[in-house]
């Protein structure tokens, strides 16, 4: 292993590791409920009376936020790699795994190990592990 | 307009802000981190810690509280249970999060900045998740 000590941004990744802190603290202080992003957004797929105004205006948040950073400055690289059929792969799979393991990087990585959660804690080393494991077939093993 | 709608609303913002400043809606820098073989950037290890580190204080307040600061009820996930849908998602999932560097909220937020890579995600995202209400409805309720 080697560290890319170019790339590596320690007080970014802190600074914005502590926001979604406080966006995941706001949400269980506030609203009571778990910051997951996968469950949010799943839930609009079977709406129930009462139960979607709230997702709707968190997932317009996330989506505004970019627009509200452009307000200030220039927006940070977002670069993506994969091709259009492994981004539609990788979508489908995201999608119905998040749903079956019941959370994603924020349910289970932010807020579920927050409080302790055996149950995310120990999806969040699957996730990571499988994660690891992926880019080491496909850009060691296959070389793509 | 109850509070609980801008508070959502604000929620959002604020975590999308955050994964923006963190790197994390950048899925080339994702994938450096999962990269362990490669040439490594740790930085998303401390997006973990610092959110980790400022929910852990939040949680461990609101333990043992019936509802929230504005009165909503407290939704915790009752489930304590290691089942195997758990186990099978989430490793699922660390297989999808490999293959594009992109997970839920990060390919949110690169859509909303107009990434027209980060909206094919979403959609298929949507069409899994989709899948998945579909799936569960066949379901036998007998579970």
């Amino acid at each position: 292993m080697t560290i890319d000590w170019v790339a590596f941004s320690p007080w970014a990744a802190l600074s914005g590791g502590l926001l979604i802190g406080v966006a995941a603290a706001m949400f269980i202080l506030f609203n009571g409920r778990i910051a997951g992003i996968s469950g949010i957004v799943g839930g609009l797929l079977q709406p129930r009376r009462g139960d979607t105004l709230w997702r709707v205006l968190f997932v317009a948040g996330m989506l505004l936020a970019p627009l509200a950073w452009l307000a200030f400055t220039q927006l940070p690289t977002i670069q993506i790699d994969a091709g259009y059929p492994m981004l539609i792969v990788a979508g489908l799979i995201v999608g119905i795994s998040t749903r079956y393991g019941a959370g994603c990087t924020s349910g289970h990585g932010v807020c579920g190990i927050s409080r302790l959660s055996p149950r995310s804690i120990v999806a969040t080393l699957a996730f990571m592990g499988t994660g690891f494991l992926t880019v080491y077939v496909v850009r060691h093993l296959l070389a793509f | 307009m109850k509070t609980h709608f801008i508070t959502a609303f604000i929620t959002g913002l604020v975590f999308g802000l955050g994964l923006l400043i963190s790197g994390m809606a950048n899925p080339d820098k994702v994938l450096s981190f999962l990269d362990l073989a490669g040439a490594w950037d740790p930085s998303l290890a401390l997006v973990m810690l610092g959110a980790i580190a400022v929910g852990i204080i939040a949680f461990g307040f609101i333990k043992g509280r019936s509802q929230s600061l504005l009165g909503e009820p407290l939704r915790l996930p009752g489930k304590t249970t290691l089942d195997s849908r758990l186990i099978t998602g989430s490793l699922g999932f660390g297989i999808g999060w490999g293959l594009a560097g992109f997970c839920p909220g990060p390919a949110l937020v690169a859509l909303g900045a107009g990434e027209a890579k980060a909206a094919v995600f979403v959609a298929a995202m949507l069409a899994g998740m989709g899948l998945f209400e579909l799936i569960e409805k066949r379901r036998p309720a007998s579970r």
